[in-house]
């Protein structure tokens, strides 16, 4: 396949996908499965090739892609990746056929359908990834609504429609708002500048008002853009639609939604609202801290009571995205790059936690707790699997998950040290309820009858789990593949945020350039 | 690097045990049905390998002139983002070097003894697996060459130390002492990491970021007189200097590492781990952890006073508080870990009043002798079918010859009686705290009468007298292998012999040549200034080795030899006369000793404080209240649902579920903006 059009072949591969799975005849399930499954992988590979050529010593857009759409409304089609988007884009591409594969028994009933909402949704992910035009972006982020909720509404437990309706308006009230932020934004544009534009690198020369007092145009902006982002993230208090879809929603549905939808509401933020709006960001970094740190704790609290393995999962995520959002505000280097690490880190830990937990569902019928108890013993496998999902999941260092977290403390600790030493009691608490949690499922006596004998992994899931923990050691390891090519984007990122702010304020990210240029020349 | 001379073998002394821990990892389970041999042999043929490689390698470091005795090995640039760049680069200096040698040659030993001990066990590939595993954890704990990677090693021994606790994992017990473990050692960690955070920027403002050790000591100087301010909640505002406060926060780490009041309560219930795991990992490695990284960073606590302070009356307090508790456990293994407790105590007594030599020297003798000592209570328990009470032992002396005798050995080390190691390096302790303060030596001396008394109480109990087990137990006690009890001859000999490298000038150390310890360690610790190290850098060879060091070691001695008549008075002459009258006589004393054996109830008390009110306010109030009830039920729901009464007939409709009408609701939306749009 060619290597121009690059950006273009891997969102819409999927929904090529998507239209051959309902189109080919045959009533074989599996080879409808083997389809959706080869789309994916084919995406994969592409995006594969996506990393391969990106230059990572370039901060700005790279493998752009435009096309005329409506021009004289300024709507183009208009695609490409930096180094924030590179490895969210990768993320998605990896954890769908991941999970295609992982939940291949899991759906019997309207597999067809199934398997194209995936495939959709993955387009729809893509796109609004990649979209650098904020309608198409706009239009991606309301159509991976669709399959997510017929996922959930479809294919999910006994409250599914409940769970569904409750995600779907959720997310649809904050996305109205953001639609009127979007066009508040487009006039604007015209007003300054004289022409109809819904191009992002050119509303970002949009100079927003910051207006009077408190609520001035700006900030009001930045809430309706942040509200939208903050219920997908979701931020404390907007999380409750979180736990019921994840406790609703298919095993394959959990995953995504964990590994992949939270982080539309971070990279939002990122995207979005720091550029287009910094003085208002500036001005509300104490809050989002705080709402931050709420929900790193709460979320850990909370996670750790629980009695349904699933929701203890979901309510960790509050935890761990309150990480992402603190590290995104600490609007420096160490923080923003942690908390785009972290975004990677919690959709590979938590997708695979999902997947481990649907891969005990399918065994016993049951997530609750108490209904298990030394699963070590008939699942050993399996359990050292979920073993070294959670040291990744609890920040243990040598995986990928401590990375994250220590740059997002850095960073964090470097405008609030307070606030770097609240957030990091939820390192402590992720201890408490993630290893109580596994001390309940997997150790103790395996006494009762129907844990005893289980089946352990067979060879489909052995490859699944292993995919997913070859990039969790990865990154732990060698977290320079990484930050090597997120590193200029985002410190471009900063600039933009710096140089168009107007209270003077500067991204700080401890000493420049040269003390490390002169200890390298020391070095030769 | 810009100093140290490079040598890239180091990086395989760490490499095997890793790779040991793959094979045995991945393809144990299989082998372990067609026997243990291979198993064995990859388990302590990759550290053998690894302890070679170290005796070459600090061979080399010999050769080299002693102000340049360092080597370094850089692999690559592990984190970098902004000025933050933390290498994967180990290095070996002479303190590494002592820790090296300690860790792979104990470590090789404790190994060798487990492929008996552990004979027979259905996790036996799994055991090699974790112990391997931990081996090279405690190596890049210990030849990092800087925080960051020092801290990967510090959390790798954490999680192995969790896997082998709770090694036996369908006893309820074990995988929660397991879980505590891990969760106190994260209480300390948290303090850890946000002592190197304080310490990176507070570098980096003064305009050298940098979190490797050489980097730290070069530029540490630089913030000895800057402070922060702070205000908290009940004290006030608060005015700290910056090298105190990192300082602190790195010593809540060391605190939890390495068991020390109030995070010590995780060590005791770490027994329930295979009993050369306690050997290796909970007497002689790991838990010395938190005295190395001090002793790593003493360029920074010689710059802080107040914290050396800290260190030191946790440390006594420590000591004598766990010796106090050991008195009483009838638990073999309980007692020595209480034990073990107490002895790190003085290691940080040591460092608190500046003594990093004495504290290594320390660290190195009791990893030969508690390490003997719990391999030998292993042979006990091993011989006794696994029983672990000395109330029903005893008289094991004619069954279990070599243990005795070796076990023997190792109490009067730990004793402190001369010419055994632990006399050398604990004497040498307490003469640096008599010199800093009196009541610190006289805390640790009634600490070293405590343990003399307590450790001869186990072994009176557990060696001499008659056997008190049940017949069929007794019929059963022999002596244990050759792959067992060589391992204790050796550590016997070096619990025996290892002290004399330090011998102190003043007792005669002319005649071995001198204090050679504190000669290879001088590189170091030596040459610095200021605060309690010149006390001891100073004094060292000179003015200290008077004749108050001969009367203080006479002292000490005259301290243990009474201990020891007591319990022998108590548990072996008179056994069970006098320890009777005194319970019958006195209501309080029983009522006191039963508040010593459980541990003066701080489990309880901590389950009662902080565990509970946790769970319960999480459970009551932030999840069925704050989450179900309010924000769910009455922010999400309740407006939904008025919403829903007022329009029934809209959003029924459009609750139907169809995704096809929302799917036309958004058309009609777009066209509408796009309509919009076209019309202004």
């Amino acid at each position: 396949m060619p290597m121009e059009n690059l950006t273009t072949w891997i969102t819409f591969l999927p929904l090529l996908g998507a239209a051959v799975v309902v189109l080919i005849p045959g009533r074989s399930e599996n080879a409808l499965r083997l389809t959706a499954l080869a789309f994916a992988t084919a995406t994969f590979v592409l995006s594969a090739r996506l990393w391969a050529g990106f230059d990572g010593g370039d901060g700005g857009f790279q493998f752009l892609d435009e096309a005329r759409w409506i021009p004289q409304y300024g709507i183009a089609y208009s695609v490409g990746v930096d180094g924030i988007s590179l490895f969210l884009v990768i993320l998605t591409t990896f954890m769908v056929p991941v999970t295609l594969l992982a939940a291949w028994r899991d759906i019997t009933m309207h597999v067809r359908a199934f398997l194209a909402a995936m495939l959709a949704l993955e387009t729809g992910m893509l796109g609004a990834f990649v979209s650098l035009n904020v309608f198409l972006f706009y239009i991606f982020w309301e159509a991976m609504l669709v399959p997510m909720y017929l996922i959930i509404g479809v294919w999910g437990g006994p409250r599914r429609i409940y769970a569904a309706v409750k995600f779907f308006l959720y997310t649809l009230i904050g996305s109205l708002l953001m639609l009127l932020a979007i066009i508040y934004l487009y006039i604007l544009h015209h007003e300054q500048f004289g022409a109809w534009t819904f191009d992002l690198l050119r509303l970002y020369e949009v100079q927003v008002p910051l207006g009077e007092g408190w609520l001035g145009p700006q900030t009001l902006l930045f809430l309706a853009f942040g509200l939208a982002f903050a219920v997908k993230v979701p931020v404390w208090p907007f999380h409750t639609w979180l736990p019921d879809a994840h406790v609703e929603a298919p095993t394959a549905g959990s995953v995504i939604l964990a590994a992949i939808l939270l982080k539309m509401g971070t990279y939002g933020f990122l995207r979005f609202s720091l550029p287009l709006f910094p003085d208002a960001t500036v001005q509300l970094v104490p809050w989002v801290f705080c709402l931050a740190i709420i929900g790193i704790i709460y979320g850990a609290l909370v996670a750790m009571v629980q009695a349904d393995v699933k929701k203890l999962v979901a309510y960790s995520s509050v935890s761990h995205l309150g990480f992402v959002m603190l590290g995104m505000f600490a609007l420096n280097l160490q923080g923003v790059q942690g908390g785009l690490l972290q975004m990677v880190n919690h959709g590979l830990s938590t997708g695979a936690l999902f997947i481990l937990v649907g891969m005990i569902y399918e065994r016993r019928h049951t997530r609750m707790i108490a209904d298990f108890g030394g699963l070590s013993k008939s699942l050993p496998i399996l359990a050292a699997f979920f073993l070294v999902v959670t040291f990744s999941s609890i920040g243990l260092p040598g995986l990928n998950g401590f990375i994250g977290e220590f740059l997002v403390l850095l960073g964090v600790f470097k405008v609030s040290p307070w606030s770097a030493a609240l957030a990091a009691t939820g390192v402590i608490l992720a201890a408490v309820y993630m290893l109580w949690m596994v001390q309940r499922v997997f150790f103790g006596p395996c006494d009762r009858e129907e844990n005893k004998g289980l089946q352990d992994l067979s060879l489909r899931e052995l490859a699944v789990l292993i995919a997913v923990v070859l990039p969790i050691v990865w990154i732990g390891v060698h977290p320079g593949t990484f930050t090597s090519k997120t590193g200029p984007a985002v410190a471009q990122l900063l600039q933009r945020v710096e140089s168009k702010s107007a209270g003077g304020w500067r991204a700080d990210g401890g000493q420049p350039d040269e003390a490390r240029l002169s200890s390298r020349e020391a070095a030769r | 690097m810009e100093q140290g001379t490079s040598l890239d073998i180091i990086r395989w002394i760490i490499a095997a045990p890793l790779a040991g821990a793959a094979l045995n990892g991945l393809l144990g389970r299989r082998w372990n049905r067609r026997g243990e041999r291979l198993i064995a042999l990859v388990g302590c043929g990759s550290v053998a390998i690894s302890f070679a490689l170290s005796l070459a390698v600090v061979g080399r470091l010999l050769a080299l002139p002693p102000e340049a005795r360092l080597l370094v090995d850089h692999l690559y640039t592990w984190i970098e983002a902004g000025a933050f760049r933390a290498e994967v680069a180990f290095t070996l200096d002479p303190l590494s070097a002592v820790m090296l040698l300690v860790v792979t040659g104990v470590g090789l030993l404790i190994h060798i003894y487990s492929a008996g001990y552990m004979r027979g066990d259905g996790g036996f590939w799994r055991y090699f697996s974790y112990l391997n595993l931990f081996m090279f954890s405690m190596l890049v704990l210990v030849l990092g060459d800087n925080l960051l990677l020092l801290f990967v090693g510090w959390e790798g021994v954490g999680l192995c130390s969790y896997l082998l606790i709770g090694f036996w994992f369908e006893d309820p017990e074990k995988a929660s002492a397991g879980k505590k473990a891990f969760v106190v050692n994260r209480v300390g960690d948290f303090g850890f990491l946000l002592g190197i955070l304080l310490l990176f920027w507070s570098l980096s403002a003064a305009g050298h970021p940098t979190v490797s050790f050489a980097g730290i000591a070069e530029h540490v100087g630089l913030l000895a007189d800057s402070a922060v301010s702070f205000t908290l909640p009940i004290l006030g505002p608060q005015t700290w200097g910056v090298c105190t406060l990192i300082g602190l926060l790195l010593f809540v780490g060391a605190a939890g590492k390495s068991a020390q009041i109030p995070l010590y309560v995780w060590l005791p219930d770490a027994m329930a781990g295979p009993t050369p795991v306690s050997a290796l990992i909970h007497a002689a490695t790991m838990v010395t952890a938190g005295v190395y990284m001090i002793a790593r960073m003493h360029f920074l606590y010689d710059l802080a006073p107040g914290a050396l302070d800290v260190i030191a009356a946790i440390g006594a307090a420590t000591a004598i508080f766990a010796a106090s508790m050991g008195i009483a456990q009838t638990d073999i293994k309980k007692v020595l870990a209480y034990s073990t407790v107490s002895q790190l105590g003085y290691m940080f007594l040591a460092c608190g009043v500046g003594a990093y030599t004495a504290a290594i020297f320390h660290l190195m003798t009791h990893a030969f002798f508690k390490g003997l000592l719990f391999l030998g209570s292993g042979s006990v328990i091993h011989g006794m079918g696994g029983e672990q009470d000395i109330r029903r032992m005893g008289g094991l002396a004619k069954l279990m010859p070599i243990t005795t005798w070796t076990f023997l050995i190792a109490t009067l080390a730990i004793s402190g009686i001369p010419p055994f190691a632990g006399f050398f390096s604990k004497d040498e302790i307490l003469h640096f705290a008599y010199q800093q303060s009196g009541a610190l030596w006289a805390v640790g001396a009634t600490a070293a009468f405590m343990t003399a008394f307590y450790m001869f109480r186990l072994f009176f109990l557990t060696f001499t007298g008659s056997c008190r087990a049940d017949a069929k137990t007794k019929a059963h006690v022999h002596e244990s292998p050759a792959v067992m009890w060589v391992p204790l001859a050796i550590l016997a000999a070096l619990s025996f012999l290892g002290g004399m490298i330090g011998w102190p000038r003043a007792l005669g150390g002319a005649v071995v040549g001198g204090n050679h310890f504190h000669h290879f360690l001088e590189p170091v610790f030596g040459g610095q200034s200021g605060g309690h190290a010149g006390a001891y850098t100073a004094g060292a060879e000179a003015a200290s080795h008077g004749p108050s060091e001969i009367a203080l070691a006479a002292v000490s001695v005259g301290i243990a030899l009474a201990g020891i008549a007591l319990a022998w008075l108590i548990y072996s002459k008179a056994r069970g006369v006098l320890p009777m009258v005194l319970a019958m006589k006195s209501r309080l004393f029983a009522d006191v000793m039963r508040i010593v054996s459980d541990k003066y109830y701080v489990d309880e008390l901590y389950e009662l404080v902080i565990v509970r009110p946790i769970r319960v306010f999480s459970d009551v109030v932030l999840f069925r209240f704050v989450d179900v009830r309010v924000i769910d039920g009455l922010l999400v729901n309740g407006p939904a649902e008025t919403v829903a009464l007022l329009a029934r007939g809209v959003i029924s409709r459009l609750q139907t579920g169809v995704a096809q009408s929302y799917a036309l609701a958004m058309t009609i939306g777009v066209v509408a903006l796009i309509a919009y749009i076209a019309l202004s």
